[in-house]
């Protein structure tokens, strides 16, 4: 089976309560808070999909897509 | 169908605190009935109270919000009443094994098919972080302040001494392997129980210097270990995971409807 390929990650900044689960416990550090404590992908090109952010998130805020 | 497919969109954001594992059980849970292909209507999923019990409110299925403690009462009477519905109890610790400890024993020795999910993050956050039974020895709490000294209760023992045919236990480290878990308790036929070690940021956390949500989860990373790892042996301190218990045994309503066939032959 093919890698996947990241397509985007969608974040819903509503859901996102700025926990820090997935910006800590991402094994390539993609993800960083922003000024206004809400998940933002900085490195999408070190994404390797493994979508154990999306995963971890407790609140349903983080999605990775990839390519078909 | 989306994890979204099956949530009550209109309640989110959810309640819980930034950093509260429950909405990563929530998660597991719905990718393990997405997994399952089982319809909405076909679930019915009951809960007590506490933080942990808000979870029904969220999901899109038949949902009981019942009293406390006493959430596996009523999914008894809706499972034999209504035998083909897939029936799921998330639970707090505290509401399934001190206020609703008798209730949980005693599901578990009649094998009757539903899944309780224990949502262990060994507090009572929503009344404000008193300690449980299962906070475990020295721990702080509201309502210990010099520390505690109960001893904590084994679920996994205590479900498996019960009478439970399906017993397992993960963490919100290993969110794969919970999604699994739940899984394969939903598909057993009999009484399953899924302990999950969740993290309360809020007061367990907080009260015991383990620092916040990522540091909680990593922590429930480090003190695991699989079932029957050599790890244990060598640090019997680490929590085991996996799957403790899984055998056949027989169910509680098909016994029940067996029962009503022999009666109704003996008046003829």
């Amino acid at each position: 089976m093919a890698k996947p390929k990241l397509k985007r990650h969608l974040i819903n900044r509503d859901w996102c309560k700025g926990c820090g689960i997935c910006v800590e416990l991402c094994p390539k550090h993609v993800l960083e808070l922003d000024e206004q404590d809400k998940v933002s992908v900085v490195r999408p090109q070190d994404c390797i999909c493994c979508r154990l952010c999306e995963l971890r998130c407790p609140d349903f805020a983080i999605e990775v897509e990839t390519e078909e | 169908m989306a994890v979204k497919d099956y949530l009550r969109e209109r309640f989110f954001p959810h309640l819980w605190c930034p950093g509260c594992g429950h909405g990563e059980v929530l998660g597991g849970m719905i990718r393990a009935i997405e997994r399952l292909g089982l319809k909405k209507n076909d679930i019915v999923m009951v809960s007590g109270i506490g933080c942990s019990s808000r979870i029904v409110g969220y999901v899109d299925f038949h949902t009981l919000h019942t009293i406390h403690g006493r959430a596996l009462a009523f999914a008894t009477g809706v499972k034999l009443a209504r035998p083909e519905l897939t029936l799921i109890v998330p639970m707090g610790d505290g509401d399934a094994l001190a206020i609703g400890g008798n209730h949980f024993i005693h599901a578990a020795r009649r094998n009757i098919d539903i899944t309780a999910i224990v949502m262990n993050n060994r507090i009572y956050g929503m009344t404000g972080g008193q300690f449980s039974p299962l906070s475990g020895i020295n721990v702080s709490a509201t309502t210990a302040p010099f520390k505690t000294i109960d001893k904590s209760f084994d679920i996994v023992e205590l479900a498996r001494a019960a009478g439970a045919t399906f017993v397992a236990r993960s963490t919100t480290y290993h969110a794969q392997h919970l999604s699994e878990v739940i899984e394969k308790a939903i598909r057993h036929k009999g009484f399953s129980v899924v302990e999950v070690l969740t993290q309360c940021p809020t007061y367990f956390g907080r009260k015991n210097r383990i620092g916040d949500a990522p540091e909680m989860v990593k922590w429930l990373k480090d003190h695991t270990t699989p079932v029957g790892s050599k790890a244990k042996q060598e640090n019997p301190e680490l929590i085991e995971r996996g799957i403790f218990v899984d055998i056949e045994a027989p169910e509680y309503c098909e016994e029940y409807s067996k029962l009503v066939e022999r009666a109704r032959g003996g008046s003829r």
